[in-house]
């Protein structure tokens, strides 16, 4: 990997990234480049190493081998140097302070923070201000925490699951104040396990399953790797070939009888389906759900 | 400048936090008013006796409010704070010196109350020996300071009640704080390697217009310095193993 000193300096880089937890390798030699301003998402399901990543980026963990640099610095520089803002996937917050205070006392240790009326504004919190921190609800909780990791105006902006405890409604208030916050032109790194969240959300998904990175592109991209859904169905005497010149079907299966087809497009494979076929019976359609699809991607990958 | 701020809601949460209070203050004061009132004219110990057990609740209370402040540090601990922290640039020894400030803060408040009720009691001292008296308790309680801060990093939120609860009784006792158990023999020079029976002892003193004997120093740059290698390895061990 030659990166020159002007790329380290844009952008954030790891190199290599190891860190093995006893006998489970959590990330397994992760080699990642971030350009600054963008919105990148950690898509995986749990136990993919997205956790392990974050902590490593921002240097709660250190890494087994490997290196990490965020614009051209360690991370605990760029921490030193308030360069970070973060939501990380657990914690609650310290009690005796009111919200704005708590939120105050924050920016107080940041070198040039965000004024901290508008990082309540922006993370929603605005509304219970004056409420003490232990009479939150773990929504609320969720806010406050965000607008601590705004308040920073850090230059990377990092958030691990950051709408793990919130209802739908929550969700959807959390990601416009997250738009809100990305048109600044800041980096943004977050890690889900929703598909729906990192294609609406970032400008680029990388796919993580068993601590290395499995795929990494555009939403568009990733979308049409693992959006699909499965059609089973009981159809005897077919072509296989048959069955994957239906449109929308990805891979196609047979046991006996019964069929499997992955479809990018379900509903336009299903109706092909039907009227090709007036036999087919027993029909089941549900999504492929990101396990499946990343089994399917890291079939071929060694056993861990 | 920022670090003041930060420093100024630290010192809201702990005057916020009555519990706190409680044991550092209000438990010290009806003990001292209980006993030091009916004996108002005693001497003991070749002191007025209201003065032994003012400086007695003095050192009792002022330990529980500098150590308490350092172990609140487990309950941010196991809330995840500290972790937050670590992603900010407060330097860890800032973090660690509000706690410090905080525990010194409550046990000015501590003395300043047991000081009035002491004076109502028919304590007497000159300027300069209430000067000696609070300089020696101000120094005599940094090891405990840093033990609170060992204990934040050592211990569960659930056993902190009971372990500050018991060590602080333990060093009163021993040190003298209810009346001076041990007052001669081979046990009073073991009593003497603890830095709470110079804190007992700072009133006596300061009646003599003096500072501690050398061996008192000894006690407290040894307690110190040996606390302070044992907080950073606990300290160092915490941050590690996440």
């Amino acid at each position: 990997m030659s990166s020159t000193s002007q790329e380290l300096h844009d952008n954030i880089v790891a190199h290599d990234l190891t860190k093995s937890f006893g006998a489970v390798r959590a990330v397994r030699g992760l080699d990642l480049s971030l350009q600054r301003g963008s919105t990148v998402a950690l898509l995986g399901p749990n136990g993919a190493g997205k956790t392990t990543t974050i902590d490593m980026l921002i240097g709660l963990t250190k890494p087994d081998a490997g290196t990490v640099s965020l614009f051209g610095r360690t991370p605990s520089e760029a921490v030193k140097a308030g360069m970070i803002g973060a939501m990380t996937q657990t914690g609650q917050l310290i009690d005796y302070l009111t919200v704005h205070e708590l939120v105050t006392m924050m920016a107080a240790i940041y070198p040039a923070p965000l004024d901290v009326e508008e990082a309540l504004r922006i993370s929603g919190a605005d509304e219970f201000a004056d409420r003490q921190t232990r009479k939150l609800s773990g929504g609320e909780t969720q806010r406050v925490r965000f607008a601590i990791a705004l308040v920073a105006d850090a230059e990377l902006l990092v958030l691990d699951e950051p709408t793990v405890a919130l209802d739908v409604e929550g969700r959807r208030d959390f990601w416009s104040a997250m738009r809100a916050f990305t048109a600044r032109g800041k980096t943004v790194v977050f890690a889900t396990h929703y598909l729906e969240e990192a294609d609406a959300y970032a400008d680029r998904i990388v796919l993580m399953s068993r601590g290395r990175i499995v795929a990494d592109g555009a939403p568009t991209e990733i979308k049409a790797t693992v959006g699909g859904r499965i059609i089973r169905a009981t159809l005897p005497d077919v072509e296989l070939l048959a069955l994957h010149a239906l449109p929308g079907v990805t891979m196609v299966d047979r046991k006996g009888d019964a069929i499997t087809l992955n479809c990018s497009n379900s509903d336009v494979t299903l109706r092909e389906l039907l009227s090709t076929y007036p036999t087919v019976r027993d029909i089941e359609v549900r999504g492929a759900g990101l396990e499946e699809a990343f089994l399917e991607l890291t079939v071929d990958d060694e056993a861990p | 400048m920022t670090e003041l701020t930060y420093l100024r809601y630290e010192v809201l949460r702990t005057w916020r936090n009555r519990r706190f209070l409680i044991f550092s203050l209000v438990f010290p004061l009806i003990l001292f008013l209980a006993i030091a009132g009916p004996n108002k004219h005693v001497t003991f110990d070749h002191v007025p006796f209201p003065l032994y057990y003012m400086t007695g609740m003095i050192a009792w209370g002022t330990m529980v409010a500098v150590i308490s402040s350092g172990a609140r540090i487990a309950a941010e601990r196991n809330a995840g704070w500290t972790r937050q922290l670590r992603i900010t640039p407060l330097p860890t020894w800032s973090y660690f010196s509000a706690k410090i400030v905080c525990g010194y803060m409550m046990a000015l408040l501590s003395m300043a109350v047991l000081f009035a009720a002491g004076t109502s009691e028919g304590v007497r001292l000159d300027t300069v020996q209430w000067f000696v008296m609070i300089g020696l308790l101000l120094v005599g309680l940094i090891p405990f300071a840093v033990m609170g801060i060992m204990f934040g990093h050592l211990l569960k939120v659930d056993s902190l009640g009971p372990a500050i609860g018991g060590v602080t009784s333990l060093f009163a006792l021993l040190g003298g704080s209810y009346g001076p158990l041990i007052r001669s023999g081979f046990l009073l020079s073991v009593v003497k390697f603890l830095p709470s029976y110079w804190l007992v002892q700072a009133s006596k003193t300061s009646l003599r217009g003096g500072a501690w004997p050398l061996e008192a120093w000894l006690v407290i740059v040894v307690w110190t310095l040996v606390l302070s290698f044992v907080a950073v390895r606990v300290y160092e061990r915490d941050t590690k193993r996440v």
